[in-house]
């Protein structure tokens, strides 16, 4: 959890410092070298800012809400594979908290929950931005649960399990000498690329983050929240973006497969080093993605979602199924 | 001796969220404690081994169909009830039916059933093991399921969209 | 250890509770949620009587529940929907016109 947080919070500095060098501009340089101590200053800021609580808001679910977003979004890291076995002096174990042989489903079930803490806070701020808000990021959210569920069907087929880290095993090796067998380049592209969209629209992000847009709805389902509240949402919404980041690596992109080199104590954790690195590609994906391109409008978003995206998917699952079954 | 502390536990947050339910008069806390009621049930599958059955209530039931219910009394702004005649002749007399019938049960139940206790974990639903029956055995319901989702997804396009947007063919609703 | 009865009483409480929410709750949108308590209540009896006997097509039974209770779910919302827009309330006693 505390890798996962800390993930965040620099997460948060990849963003502001590529979003920055994106629009010509430096970003932060003031905190420490290259702003790295940044998030810690706007960890320290947002919990001095004043909390307010407005008086016409239902105070029960007001405070759940953040709470809901957060806890979803931290637990699903809890089913997610750092790295293979290492042998630390005596002890031997899987860099995994839990190895589930259901995992898969876990972190859709996390992410099928965490549209609640969305719709919570829309309707109990009892204002008409906040519940529009709320009311089109969670519809928008289960729109793209579907495709994104089903994108993931194509790479259980071909992985025959839905463990987390039983995928990635069956992504070692290469083929053709060099290509590495990892699912992206193994058959599952397009489910590659319908992942990742649906993941971006899943978590509020980018071309689809007419919800939370600035200059659309005030701010969306976040309008009435102010301080750690509105800090502790902003931690799920880029929590979230970590678990997904680490879903399309574990995947897509192989785990932590790659050249393993060097001395024993190198290479016990290369692995991790590989997985890491992956996983930062995603989330730099993710930054160059939102200030690059331009945003859905709603109707555009959910048409996209239901008659492109589903479809294509299913398509995929098709596919998949039949090239499977015609190799056994 | 765990399995019984856990499956009372969540017993206990079954019965109360259901209970809550009936009490609460606002629909919208009446949603959230059956949110609770089946996140408290995919425990209790888990404690039985059904874990794939688990996961698809917790993604299914409590994750799309108590979501869709949310965004109903968000988007129809549904208030609290009031005590109307109708409903007090309905407390009056279906409180009393329904909870006889209820006891009489729970007493055929608790005295005519064989108490063969269920260990934890009893049946495990490996995903692998439910795939092969339902794609070998239920073939057929999966189908005729399929067909009836299908049927359900136009009628609820039909039914929720504007009156006009029939007639026009390309307006939709929202 | 937990007797199969005990599983069975707590599905027989959720039965009763959502039946006697359908009975005295005014509100459409309720009474739809103590249809969804019941359904559950039914999944519950059906996974405990799957551990019991060691059938796994109890567990396969479950999913068609979900799925018809999901179809229900979906067509009851939207008809919900249709009726609010012309009656403007969401109470069943005061849907009880045929013509408006």
């Amino acid at each position: 959890m505390f890798v996962l947080l800390t993930a965040v919070a620099y997460s948060v500095w990849l963003e502001r410092k590529v979003s920055a060098r994106i629009q010509n501009r430096w970003g932060p340089t003031r905190v420490g070298p290259f702003g790295l101590l940044q998030p810690l200053a706007d960890g320290v800021k947002f919990i001095f800012k004043e909390d307010l609580t407005q008086p016409h808001v239902y105070k029960p679910l007001y405070i759940a809400a953040p709470i809901i977003a957060v806890v979803f979004a931290i637990t699903s890291i809890s089913v997610i594979p750092f790295g293979n076995w290492v042998n630390i002096g005596p002890w031997g174990t899987y860099l995994q908290i839990t190895d589930l042989n259901i995992g898969l489903l876990v972190v859709l079930g996390i992410t099928s929950m965490g549209v609640y803490g969305v719709a919570l806070a829309g309707w109990s701020s009892n204002s008409k931005y906040a519940l529009l808000g709320g009311l089109r990021a969670s519809a928008q959210m289960i729109s793209y649960e579907v495709s994104l569920g089903l994108s993931l069907v194509g790479v259980m087929i071909t992985a025959g399990s839905l463990s987390l880290r039983e995928i990635v095993d069956a992504q070692g090796g290469v083929f053709w000498g060099f290509i590495p067998r990892w699912n992206i380049f193994h058959g599952q592209t397009i489910a590659f690329f319908i992942y990742l969209i649906s993941a971006y629209a899943e978590t509020n992000r980018t071309p689809f983050d007419l919800p939370e847009a600035e200059s659309e709805l005030v701010a969306g389902y976040h309008t009435e929240y102010s301080a750690m509240k509105f800090a502790m949402f902003f931690m799920a919404e880029y929590a979230n973006m970590v678990t997904v980041a680490c879903l399309a690596t574990l995947l897509f992109l192989g785990g932590w497969h790659g050249p393993i080199f060097g001395p024993p104590i190198l290479q016990a954790l290369m692995p991790v080093v590989w997985f890491c690195l992956k996983v930062f590609f995603f989330m730099f994906l993710y930054v160059w993605v939102r200030w690059t391109l331009p945003r859905f409008r709603y109707d555009q978003l959910m048409a996209f979602g239901w008659k492109f995206l589903l479809p294509l998917a299913i398509a995929n699952i098709v596919v998949t199924a039949l090239i499977v079954a015609w190799r056994a | 001796m765990l399995h019984l502390i856990l499956f009372l536990f969540f017993g206990a947050i079954c019965v109360a969220g259901a209970i809550n339910l009936l009490v609460q008069s606002h629909p919208i806390n009446s949603a959230l404690s059956l949110i609770a009621v089946m996140a408290a049930l995919a425990a209790e599958y888990l404690l039985l081994g059904a874990e794939f059955v688990a996961a698809v209530q917790v993604i299914v039931y409590a994750g799309a169909i108590m979501v869709l219910f949310l965004i109903t009394i968000m988007l129809l702004n549904a208030g609290a009830e009031e005590r109307t005649k109708g409903s007090r002749v309905a407390i009056l007399l279906g409180i009393p039916g329904v909870l006889i019938g209820g006891v009489l049960v729970a007493w055929t139940l608790l005295n005519r059933s064989n108490t063969q206790s269920v260990p934890i974990g009893a049946l495990k639903g490996d995903p692998k093991d439910i795939a092969r029956l339902l794609f070998h055995d239920f073939l057929l319901p999966f189908e005729v399921t399929s067909v009836l989702i299908l049927i359900a997804i136009m009628g609820a396009v039909v039914l929720a969209s504007r009156p006009k947007a029939i007639a026009g063919g390309l307006r939709k609703d929202g | 250890m937990v007797p199969l009865s005990y599983y069975l009483l707590l599905s027989g409480i959720l039965f009763v509770c959502g039946v006697l929410g359908f009975l005295i709750k005014r509100n459409i949108i309720t009474i739809f949620m103590s249809i969804e308590l019941m359904l559950n209540g039914v999944n519950l009896s059906f996974v405990a009587f799957a551990a019991h006997w060691h059938a796994l097509s109890g567990q396969v039974f479950v999913f068609f529940v979900m799925v018809v209770a999901a179809a229900e779910a979906a067509v009851g919302l939207a008809i919900i929907i249709a009726v609010y827009r012309t009656r403007e309330t969401l109470n069943v006693d005061q849907v009880n016109l045929l013509k408006l």
